[in-house]
């Protein structure tokens, strides 16, 4: 196959360039994966790379110069000079450093340069995060403060309730429809396929507003049906072409001989069909389920502020604004909702990739 | 199949026409009505259920499978109680009925509702003609918002283009292809809203030596001043927004990439190495062209998608700081400004943008055979 002939001097530099671009690729997942195990003052107060370890300076013997140096000429440490400006930013010498502990004081201080690391991990965050409840917090300056919970486990029910049925229901009625196009002849066939196909890219944007003006008026808005009926409408044209695909190019003897033993179209669908086409139902489903799962503006639009029924996005998306700068709730709160998505990539990546191939073009 | 029936059925005297009885009709009405009486009622239930969430997702599941599967059968069976002709005639729509109700209903309808919306003022009660379509041009916010998505449009996907490209061949000649496929497309697995706040995290700025946010402290690392990149900067914040597209979709560009280079004949890379072409001959003179065809699918793809761009945006900015764009901008006037006028007209004017890649894929269907 492919890769017979590479040469082996260039192999090198390419695995050496796409290490790198691998590395800068994980990096930013990486530094909010270790961050959201870091406790809430520690995170703001170094980066999150300082939990590896690196060289540090310490504190070390503290020298005291005579009270009345004048800081405005040349001062005079262990037998050298240096300038005010100089000894604010720290001056090194030989092995250690040189720095003002106390400038008022006339104190310095020798540091001494060590390896240090600062493993403090801890599983507060996602705790806090995910319930409801007070909890202490500690801030940077050691202060205490008490924080309602972000009660993200509430919210990652409620999107798991949306996503589930708005995966099932469009799938089932989508395979009926495809396989009527694929395998049935009526009048306006033809016709509504190509309607199906115009809608495979268009923007929902263009459905909203009338949307929601009708499910104002129904009593949709804010409930769970409301938005399972959106995700399906959203998600079919894609579902519908995707199962098409799939069920016309299934051979036609299969549907002749069944036809000859007397069987139903119903019959042949429920019982041929569908079990044929798991692997193609398996990757359009797992579309439509992260589809759903990381939506943000379907939700935003027909949910709106009901705190019951918020869907995680939603939820981050506010912290975002409302506690912008918590970044001990922002990372682990937005690592929960990455779990099932990793956990589906990881596990089914072959019918995840698939599904996504044939998914990209959905509006 | 169905074609071949309908030949048979219509050969004279082959078949008698049999009657239609009263007692199908009724049967008929009968299910008919009880579906819609039932599902209305699960409707209600539905849409007024004060169950606990978890409750009502299996019971949604339990209807969605079996309560949709079940308006199926025993539709079709109604449909069984009549001679073969009608039947035949009726069956089709039954199957594509549901589908063609829910997208008519919610995307179809709302499209045209919204093109005759995007024709009148503010609260849709005075036409108004084209002036909301003069206001995008004229209007600050708008005209901004159209810019940017320009930008987004281009830079964005150039960059994603060309990044999957090399990262694709480079990984075809590596010796870890699959760890490093892996790396590159897990990004696409995540929602904007979660990649917005790894992001934020690396973008983040704050007053004072110690900087957490890893590109600040890059920067002070090599001597430079660190900046508020997402909000400061303008009009440069708009290129570290687009970083985060590029981020999540070059994976995508690098997988179809990835197995379309595969697909080049060895034979023909071969005979160019021994008439002497170098690597970079071969891949602009052998590779380029032979998965053109690719790039292009993955370029409009790719367009497509980041026309629609918002979740990235509203996360990062909320569209501050002149990082508008058109969708957000939708969201703004809708549901801000109450305005549908402009709300309708930005949203005509998405679908205006992808309405050449709705044509090409009309006529790529009609090519390959359609029906």
């Amino acid at each position: 196959m492919a890769g017979k002939k590479k040469r082996k001097g260039g192999k090198t530099i390419v695995n050496l360039v796409l290490g790198v671009i691998c590395f800068i690729w994980l990096l930013p997942t990486l530094g909010l994966f270790i961050s959201s195990f870091r406790p809430a003052a520690d995170i703001l107060q170094t980066g999150w790379w300082k939990v590896f370890p690196h060289q540090e300076w310490t504190q070390g013997e503290t020298l005291q110069l005579s009270k009345d140096t004048d800081l405005r000429q040349p001062i005079e440490v262990n037998g050298q000079t240096y300038t005010d400006d100089q000894l604010k930013a720290g001056v090194e010498v030989d092995d250690s450093r040189l720095m003002w502990e106390n400038r008022r004081a006339r104190t310095i201080n020798m540091q001494e340069q060590g390896w240090k690391t600062t493993p403090d991990l801890t599983m507060d965050n996602y705790s806090n995060v995910l319930s409801g409840k007070e909890y202490k917090l500690t801030e940077a300056d050691g202060s205490e403060t008490m924080q309602k919970g972000t009660g993200l486990s509430q919210a990652f029910w409620n999107t798991l309730t949306i996503a589930v049925p708005a995966t099932v229901i469009p799938v089932l009625i989508a395979s009926f429809a495809a396989y009527a196009f694929a395998w049935l002849r009526f009048p306006g066939r033809k016709t509504l396929f190509v309607i199906i196909i115009a809608m495979l890219v268009i923007p929902i944007q263009v459905a909203l507003i009338p949307v929601l003006k009708d499910y104002t008026s129904l009593g949709l808005n804010g409930s769970y049906l409301g938005i399972w009926l959106a995700h399906t409408a959203f998600g079919l044209p894609l579902v519908t072409y995707f199962m098409y695909n799939f069920i016309s190019q299934l051979p036609k003897d299969l549907f002749e001989s069944a036809f000859i033993d007397g069987a139903s179209h119903f019959t042949i669908f429920s019982r041929l069909i569908l079990p044929l086409s798991v692997p193609a139902l398996a990757s359009i489903g797992i579309f439509q389920f992260l589809w759903v799962w990381n939506d943000y503006l379907v939700s935003l639009i027909f949910i709106g502020n009901q705190p019951s029924v918020q869907v995680m996005s939603m939820k981050i998306a506010d912290l975002v604004g409302s506690r912008g700068n918590d970044w001990h709730l922002l990372t682990s709160a937005a690592f929960i909702s990455m779990l099932m998505p990793l956990a589906i990539f990881f596990l089914l990546q072959k019918y995840f990739v698939r599904g996504l191939m044939g998914g990209s073009v959905k509006g | 199949m169905d074609a071949q029936m309908k030949q048979k059925s219509s050969d004279p005297g082959a078949q008698v026409k049999q009657t239609i009885s009263i007692k199908a009709v009724l049967l008929s009405l009968g299910i008919l009505l009880a579906n819609i009486v039932i599902n209305g009622l699960i409707f209600v239930f539905f849409r007024d259920s004060t169950l606990n969430p978890l409750l009502t997702a299996v019971l949604a599941v339990l209807w969605g499978v079996l309560g949709v599967y079940l308006i199926y059968y025993t539709l079709t069976w109604a449909v069984e109680q009549y001679p073969d002709h009608i039947r035949r005639k009726v069956l089709p729509y039954i199957f594509i009925g549901p589908a063609v109700i829910i997208l008519g209903w919610l995307l179809v309808l709302p499209a045209l509702r919204t093109l005759y919306l995007s024709f009148f003022n503010a609260s849709s009660e005075k036409f108004v003609g084209l002036s909301n379509y003069a206001a995008i041009f004229s209007d600050h916010l708008m005209a901004t918002a159209l810019r940017n998505n320009l930008l987004w449009v281009f830079i964005g996907t150039l960059a994603c283009v060309c990044f999957g490209l090399l990262i694709a061949i480079l990984a075809d000649r590596s010796s870890y292809e699959k760890i490093a496929k892996s790396i590159i497309f897990m990004p696409m697995a995540i929602s904007f809203v979660a990649a917005g706040v790894i992001w934020k995290f690396v973008y983040y700025y704050q007053p004072g030596d110690e900087q957490i946010g890893l590109l600040n402290a890059i920067v002070t690392y090599f001597g430079g001043e660190p900046q508020a990149w997402t909000s400061m900067l303008q009009p440069w914040n708009n290129f570290f927004l687009i970083i985060i597209l590029i981020w999540m979709q070059t994976g995508f560009a690098m997988v179809i990439f990835s197995a379309a280079i595969k697909g080049v004949p060895d034979d023909i890379l071969e005979a160019a190495r021994v008439d002497g072409a170098g690597e970079v001959k071969i891949f602009f003179g052998i590779m380029i062209p032979f998965i053109s065809a690719t790039i292009l699918t993955v370029t409009t793809t790719i367009i497509v998608f980041t026309l629609k761009i918002f979740d990235v945006v509203m996360v990062m900015t909320g569209g501050q700081y002149d990082t508008e764009v058109v969708a957000t901008q939708f969201y703004r006037q809708f549901f801000m400004y109450r305005n549908f006028g402009y709300g309708s007209t930005l949203a005509i004017v998405l679908l205006i943008a992808v309405l050449p890649v709705i044509l090409i894929n009309l006529r790529q269907f009609r090519k390959q055979g359609g029906f």
